[in-house]
């Protein structure tokens, strides 16, 4: 089971990249495409608790970073990811919140996950980050990522339950 | 519910896979050109290029039929055979038109190759570098394999698109000219002025570059066609290639300078297919203009007034 896991987590990871960068971009909004990667490393959240979250974000974080076309220091979304994964695998309540909760972790994790990524490109001195520019994109970032919330996370967490060991059945049944 | 055991051992680990990352960006910030990180990249850059052209493949006609829903809004109430029937020949009709458009742009791509001497390997864009990322960048489907390779120019038929960045065997990253990290010397058309074109690094896709004159008492007039000035050995920008229109001039008295915003020729919010300048061949247009003969090398292109091809266009 936790080699399925694995394996059915890596694939969930290169498809969200792929479909944010790819085909995501048609729809983008002022050029802010929706954070599919974080939506994954919530719902792994949710449903497995923080260390998971915080590993899925790590490792997914650096592909992001390292996918082209990206182009700045690597290790920014990692980083950003890893607290992501931590924090809101913290007030998680045993994947038991209904779709307005799930909305409440997306929104925080979106608005948490796209300032660190701006703010240590403020620190680091990257081109093209500014101030004025990081407040346009992040409000963007985080309602287009809240809003794909209710088509995509229960999707996510039932899958990310299914693949739970059994010993934890008592908490789908609940 | 998670014992204190749990969560003392999430902190942890949370806390050892944040000073990595950290540990990962210290790295790649303090390396200067070669970066071990760069090999990951190129890693990297093997798996996510195919994913990324296969999705582009993939919703391709998901993208084409959405367009499609949104223009037989109106015919909702017609019966449902007529409706099925328009449908259907509306598809048809968009494809033929993207189906031109594309070869019209093609066309006019290999046009600007043969008059300009250019070869040229035309690829498609299959992933953009969203906002949040606060750079400007696409992947192409055309990598070392195609012979595609870092500091070539890419174009496509209304300008310069920008420069490879990195290329890995299926795959290029493309820094677009309105990156905010960009810098492309161009030439004034009107008078064969020199100048310095940075991009605003604008996210929005109404991307506008800054035009600093090397000679301060230069004034840029709106409208004024700017083409790449081009550099030594024609990398990373070979020369003569349209870049813009000069769209308005400012100029600030204390420092003596004029900065003039031009637009781009280039819609970089609807790239589609581009062409990476590969290298030189002999022009095959039969212009009378006898510097055409000498655009085979971009050496000598830089002395020619690039000018008139910027007329050519």
């Amino acid at each position: 089971m936790p080699a399925l896991r694995a394996l059915v987590y890596a694939a969930l990871v290169v498809l969200a990249i792929g479909l944010q960068l790819g085909p995501f971009a048609d729809l983008a909004i002022n050029g802010t495409t929706p954070d599919l990667l974080l939506l994954v490393v919530v719902a792994v959240a949710l449903v497995d608790g923080p260390q998971r979250a915080a590993l899925i974000g790590f490792l997914g974080g650096l592909a992001l970073d390292l996918a082209p076309p990206a182009d700045h220091v690597a290790g920014r979304w990692a980083l950003a990811l890893v607290v992501v994964g931590y924090l809101v695998g913290l007030v998680r309540d045993d994947g038991r919140q209904g779709i307005v909760g799930a909305m409440v972790a997306v929104a925080a994790g979106s608005f948490v996950g796209t300032s660190l990524f701006a703010l240590s490109g403020l620190v680091l001195d990257e081109p093209g980050v500014t101030v004025s520019r990081v407040l346009e994109v992040i409000p963007v970032a985080v309602l287009y990522d809240v809003a794909l919330t209710p088509l995509v996370l229960p999707l996510l967490m039932a899958l990310a339950r299914r693949l739970q060991p059994a010993r934890d059945d008592w908490v789908r049944a609940a | 519910m998670p014992s204190d055991r749990d969560s003392r051992r999430a902190r942890a680990v949370a806390g050892v896979l944040a000073l990595a990352a950290v540990t990962v960006i210290a790295v790649d910030a303090t390396a200067d050109d070669d970066s071990p990180v760069d090999p990951l990249r190129n890693a990297s850059g093997e798996v996510f290029g195919p994913v990324e052209d296969g999705l582009d493949e993939a919703t391709r006609p998901i993208e084409e039929v959405a367009d499609q829903v949104t223009t037989v809004d109106g015919l909702r109430d017609d019966n449902a055979r007529l409706q099925a029937e328009v449908e259907r020949l509306r598809a048809e009709l968009e494809t033929v038109d993207l189906d031109r458009e594309r070869l019209e742009s093609l066309g006019a791509m290999r046009r600007l190759g043969d008059e300009h001497g250019f070869e040229l390997v035309t690829a498609q864009v299959t992933a953009v570098g969203p906002a949040q990322s606060y750079s400007q960048a696409v992947t192409i489907d055309a990598g070392t394999s195609d012979g595609v390779e870092a500091d070539m120019t890419v174009v496509n038929h209304q300008g310069l698109v920008g420069r490879v960045l990195r290329a890995d065997v299926h795959s290029a990253t493309v820094l677009l000219l309105v990156d905010a990290s960009s810098v492309v010397g161009g030439r004034l058309g009107a008078d064969l002025e020199l100048g310095m074109l940075r991009g605003d690094g604008d996210l929005s896709d109404a991307g506008e570059l800054t035009l600093t004159t090397m000679d301060p008492t230069v004034r840029p007039a709106p409208g004024d066609v700017v083409v790449t000035w081009g550099s030594r050995g024609g990398a990373p920008y070979v020369a003569g290639v349209p870049i813009g229109r000069v769209a308005s001039v400012q100029s600030s008295p204390e420092d003596q300078s004029t900065a003039a915003r031009v637009r781009p020729y280039v819609d970089f919010s609807a790239l589609d297919l581009v062409s990476v300048v590969v290298g030189a061949t002999e022009p095959t247009t039969e212009r009378a203009d006898p510097t055409d003969t000498e655009r085979a090398d971009p050496t000598e292109t830089e002395r020619a007034g690039p000018a008139a091809r910027a007329e050519g266009r």
